[in-house]
């Protein structure tokens, strides 16, 4: 998996993909500014590289679990940005028909097992599509996103614990941007290498840069391989920062705005993959441009598809509570 | 008297008691940074810097930690950011703080109060929008407080942090902002009195939380053609002031009972049943319930809207109940 064989096409694909979590993100924003996208949404802008970075190794067959930030998840699993959308602005051709919004997209046809509103929600379950991939014998793996703040419930504990006994191909992936909502990971956890967990657990624990596309990639790709080869849980830790707020709309009162401005100008993920693009000869400054307006066009047709897909009917809301169905 | 809005009127009583009993300690999640995610607790710090901690991301360890510091000689007052995150510490809120004080015999007082925001807004969908008392109500161990005005939600407060048992203290999100009258100085409202918001001879209507509000409004239209409508606002629903609902309903002879709870084996069921059971003859019409409908909080704006009874609901159960 080492970064010298990727080939250009990869390379560009994932700096298109990193481009297009932040577009995505960047009108979802303008258009909860305009009342159009309803409800809570908390943006990944500034961590494109973790959610690129470790699902460029994964198949539509393989698993991903989400947080409440999960549109950088969806979209790298290959999630369709026109029912993203539309599901941000509660309507009907959306990916959960408006039922779920922002914090519950899913799309189960890529094996992305959907955002979740509970911090430490998606341990169980990447940890049971670990198991239902073991018990079939598939090679299949699942990969647990979750953030600094989540390691400190209990499902982050049993999950691991479960996980590493049993040699699930699991990867519990901890994006760790240094707060949690609006407390700093220093006020409520001693250990804030995420990674130095791993030992009580008996798996590996592995911290990268993840700012850097690249570095998730490669040690993702060591932990994605070792569970697919039966050996069991991986727990990387990718260090990253959200540019933006908790939340849109978070007045972000418990950091400075110099802290902000320095990680958005030295080790924004975007720029940093650019610039070896570009040292490699891989990107030119038409390429990029062409790049940028491929991925807007793909989000102006987004928010038209939202803007013109119907909101549910009223008979959409005691669909779905349960099938019914028996076989 | 001046006029404060629900958060403030929580805040206030915080406040009062901290300064009355040393005890009293807060913790939860950012209480500090924000005052939890809806600005309760703001201030807190500046007035009793080590009285207020915020915990990690931990509900179990909120909720149990609470309870072990409330049997050694703490008055902790535990904040879960959303109801639906008491989900998390279940075990603590209904096998360890509910049981404790009977399993052992009466040897300990469990002087928690657990404060847990309530119920739908701003579209947060279904993980972040329920409205869970009947759970806590089932329990026997736990009392049950949802006050509907900043009044009561000072008064009632004011007597969980004077009380020697768990306290679950349900806020609405949607009332934090709205403005009441609240007197200067010292007051409590027992646990177990109901109060009539509205008093009326026709049809009483039972309700609590945000649905006093639409009850009061649904009463002015009725007014306007001469249907009389009592509302009564049990407060607590556990202990809960039958007497006084059940006194309502021997005067208007007709009940409708409401809540923001899925109807389903809601509070709504059980108050029902409780005045089926209890006044039967004095009712010229079955007992009717007014609650959410039976499903997860949906997302889009268009379903959400058809999920928590407004005021006209109540109207057309009271002309139904006319006949
Ligand atoms: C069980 C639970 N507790 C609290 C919350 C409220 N909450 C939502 S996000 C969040 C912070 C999560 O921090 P972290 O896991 O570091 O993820 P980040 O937001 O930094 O990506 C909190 C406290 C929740 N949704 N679920
Ligand atoms: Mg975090």
């Amino acid at each position: 998996m080492a970064i010298a064989t990727l080939s250009a096409e990869k390379l560009l694909a994932m700096y298109t993909c990193m481009w297009r979590i932040r577009l995505f993100e960047e009108e979802a924003e303008y258009q909860s500014s305009q009342g159009k996208v309803l409800g809570a949404l908390h943006t990944y802008i500034g961590e494109e590289a973790v959610a690129v970075g470790v699902c460029s190794h994964l198949q539509p067959t393989d698993y991903i679990t989400s947080t409440h930030r999960g549109h950088g998840h969806c979209i790298a699993k290959g999630a369709d940005l026109k029912r993203m959308m539309a599901e941000l602005f509660g309507r009907l051709t959306g990916y959960c028909k408006g039922k779920g919004g922002s914090m519950h997209i899913a799309d189960f046809s890529i094996g992305m097992l959907g955002a979740n509103g509970i911090v430490a929600g998606g341990f169980g379950l990447a940890t049971g599509a670990g198991l239902a991939a073991q018990l079939r014998g598939s090679g299949q793996v699942a990969v647990c996103f979750f953030g600094d703040g989540a390691a400190n419930r209990g499902p982050f504990h049993e999950n691991i614990n479960l996980a590493a006994v049993w040699r699930l191909p699991v990867v519990y992936v901890c994006e760790n941007n240094q707060y949690a909502q609006w407390t700093p990971q220093s006020e409520v956890t001693l250990v804030t290498d995420i990674a130095n967990m791993a030992p009580a657990y008996g798996i590996p624990g592995v911290q990268v840069d993840g700012m850097d596309v690249l570095a998730v990639y490669e040690a993702a790709g060591e932990a994605i391989a070792r569970a697919r080869r039966g050996e069991g849980p991986t727990l990387l830790e990718c260090k990253t920062y959200r540019f933006h707020g908790h939340n849109f709309g978070d007045p972000q009162l418990y950091r400075t705005r110099e802290e902000i401005a320095e990680w958005m100008e030295k080790r924004d993920p975007i720029k940093r993959l650019a610039a070896y693009l570009r040292a490699q000869g891989l990107l030119s400054d038409a390429q990029d441009e062409a790049i940028q307006q491929q991925v807007r066009e793909e989000i102006e047709a987004a928010v038209r598809f939202a803007e013109e897909s119907p909101y549910p009917p009223p008979d959409e809301l005691y669909k779905d509570v349960y099938s019914y169905v028996v076989t | 008297m001046p006029k404060v809005s629900f958060r403030e009127a929580i805040r206030d009583a915080l406040l009062e008691e901290m300064e009355r009993d040393e005890s009293i300690f807060i913790l939860g999640e950012d209480v500090i940074a924000h005052g939890g995610p809806y600005a309760v607790t703001r201030g807190i710090y500046e007035k009793f810097p080590h009285r207020i901690r915020q915990t990690p991301i931990s509900e179990a360890a909120i909720v149990g930690t609470a309870v072990g510091a409330a049997l050694c000689g703490v008055r902790p007052v535990a904040e879960i950011m959303y109801v639906d995150f008491v989900t998390c510490a279940m075990d603590e809120v209904v096998n360890q703080m509910a049981k404790i004080r009977y399993m052992f015999g009466g040897q300990t007082d469990v002087p928690v109060v657990l404060r847990l925001p309530s119920g739908s807004a701003r579209l947060i969908a279904a993980q972040h929008s329920q409205a869970l008392e009947a759970w806590f109500v089932h329990v026997p161990g736990l009392q049950v407080v949802v006050p509907s005005t900043p009044y009561d939600a000072k008064g009632l407060m004011k007597t969980a942090l004077r009380g020697r048992d768990p306290v679950i203290y349900i806020e609405y999100k949607r009332l934090y902002s709205q403005e009441g009258e609240v007197p200067e100085g010292d007051y409590t409202i027992p646990f177990g009195q109901a109060d009539i918001k509205r008093e009326g001879r026709d049809v009483t209507i039972v309700a609590t939380g945000p649905m006093v509000g639409k009850a009061l409004e649904a009463a002015e239209i009725l007014a306007q053609e001469g249907i009389e409508v009592e509302v009564v606002d049990p407060r607590t629903l556990v202990p809960l002031d039958k007497e006084t609902i059940f006194a309502s309903v021997h005067k208007t002879n007709r009940v409708i009972v409401t809540d923001e709870e899925a109807k389903r084996a809601g509070t709504s069921a059980e108050i029902a049943a409780l005045i089926a059971e209890e006044c039967f003859d004095a009712l010229d019409a079955p007992v009717k319930r007014v609650a959410a409908a039976n499903v997860p909080m949906p997302f889009s704006p268009e379903l959400e809207k058809l999920v928590v009874p407004k005021a006209e609901h109540l109207v057309a159960a009271v002309r139904e109940l006319l006949g």
